[in-house]
């Protein structure tokens, strides 16, 4: 039996920073793989022997190979495997643990948090900006929401994983990983609605003579992009039509 | 001159707010709405800025950053967009319609410019496979610190360029610019708008009672625009 390691706060804090830069090295071979070795490092230390030791240097080139999750989700990954690690499992159980946690944390991830709670915050904030809030009071809905989501769910990830190692699946069936996405959504869809018109009366200015024709414009626009959904990108068909805009306005 | 020493600290901007979009810190400082705020405030006016970045933001609610899948680079972008609109100090019909335009144009070669960045972090990645192999803490540390500068420069380098070749553009276009006021502003307004309602259904569809929820918002938002 193998004496748990206890993880100091200096090293906890260690990863966390860390964890901002898990993608610095993103590439389309490895992709997350040397972030999570990165990440992982400062807990690796405490390995017998020490930084530079046999189990260290083991335990970093199994860690910097091929990884895939959300960004922020990888916090739970890294916290595990340094956890898995400090605890002495074998490499083959690790790696299987390392393989088996990349499906999972991938699409929590992109459901919460890109399909989710992003999209969710900026509506708030465009909200914001039709409500007529200021320049700070915008960024600040925008920023001081959003990040507090981002920086919860990381420390969160980071915590649950060095807590329960290898059995942190417990940890990502918990609710709020589960149901909060439609929960969003929804939120989402009522405040966008409201958003819309609103900040598109702020950007207007001087073609708010022309309000009712935009709106319907909007409609018809916004009703063939939702129809195409996922074969054409709106913002592609976007630059099209403003330059076609711009060409006629200075040719003319 | 004036212009060097405006395109300098923008181009600082963008560097730091290209590298938030994926490599650090994705605080999402890099936002069209945040991005476009802090360029214009560098020039001394953030309500500029946050018209374009606002307009900016209809665009980029479309774009869901999952990993491996290419997307538009909404920060070194969003700075381009509002730099524009702030330097064009008088209010031209055409100056919000330009500044969008060459932002989303930015938007679309800055994704293309973080795609050659992973495609270089990966042939180092597989020079440096062996001493990532053998645990060697430099290597690791030196693949993250090399891909973070990359892209730190791809940013300071895509906003310099796009703003030296827009700058002189944008003041053609304007000087040569033919449309109404109002047309200039609605076209700008009707094609981002548009953009968003597709994007937010494409965001909320999936969930229960979406459908009733976002028209009814709409309703809310409509009966506040008629008290106004």
């Amino acid at each position: 039996m193998i004496e748990r390691i206890e993880i100091p706060f200096r090293t906890r804090l260690a990863m966390f920073v860390r964890l901002l830069a898990i993608q610095g090295s993103w590439n389309y071979e490895t992709l997350l793989g040397n972030g999570i070795g990165f990440c992982v490092e400062p807990a690796l230390r405490l390995l017998p022997g020490g930084e530079g030791g046999e189990a260290y240097r083991a335990a970093l080139a199994r860690q910097s190979q091929y990884f895939n999750a959300h960004p922020y989700m990888a916090a739970v990954a890294v916290g595990a495997l340094a956890r898995a690690e400090l605890d002495g499992e074998s490499p083959a159980r690790i790696e299987r643990f390392r393989t088996a946690l990349c499906g999972p944390l991938g699409s929590v991830g992109d459901r919460l948090v890109w399909a989710g709670w992003l999209p969710a915050c900026s509506i708030a904030a465009l909200a914001a900006f039709g409500f007529g809030l200021g320049t700070g009071g915008v960024v600040f809905v925008f920023l001081g929401l959003y990040n507090a989501g981002h920086l919860t769910l990381r420390a969160w990830g980071l915590s649950a994983g060095l807590d329960h190692g290898m059995r942190v699946a417990s940890a990502l069936g918990g609710p709020v990983l589960r149901r909060s996405p439609p929960h969003i959504a929804q939120v989402a869809a009522f405040v966008g609605g409201i958003a819309l018109p609103l900040a598109l009366d702020q950007v207007i200015g001087p073609g708010r003579a022309l309000f009712g024709i935009v709106m319907a414009a909007v409609a018809c626009g916004g009703l063939v992009l939702a129809r195409l959904h996922g074969r054409a990108e709106g913002w592609k068909i976007g630059v099209g039509l403003l330059l076609v805009f711009v060409l006629y306005s200075v040719a003319r | 001159m004036t212009e060097v020493a405006q395109l300098l600290p923008l181009a600082l901007l963008g560097a730091v707010l290209g590298l938030d979009v994926v490599s650090f810190p994705q605080a999402m400082i890099s936002r069209p709405l945040v991005a476009a705020t802090a360029a214009a405030t560098l020039l001394g006016d953030p309500a500029r800025g946050l018209l374009v970045g606002a307009t900016l933001e209809m665009f980029a609610l479309e774009t869901l950053p999952f990993g491996a899948s290419r997307y538009p680079e909404w920060g070194s972008a969003a700075v381009i967009g509002g730099g524009l609109f702030a330097m064009h100090g008088t209010a031209s019909p055409g100056a919000l319609t330009v500044a969008v335009l060459v932002a989303l144009i930015a938007a679309w070669v800055g994704g293309w410019s973080m795609v050659q960045v992973r495609k270089l972090n990966a042939r180092l990645a597989r020079q440096r496979h062996d001493a990532v192999a053998s645990g060697s803490k430099r290597v690791v540390e030196g693949l993250q610190v090399f891909g973070l500068t990359a892209d730190l420069a791809r940013g300071g380098l895509l906003t310099a360029a796009m703003l030296a070749i827009a700058l002189p553009a944008q003041t053609f276009a304007l000087g040569a610019w033919s449309s109404d006021p109002r047309v200039s502003r609605a076209v700008v307004v009707a094609v981002a708008a548009s953009v968003a309602v597709g994007a937010v259904w494409k965001v909320v569809h999936a969930a229960p009672g979406a459908r009733w929820l976002l028209l009814g918002g709409l309703a809310v938002g409509l009966a506040l625009l008629a008290l106004r």
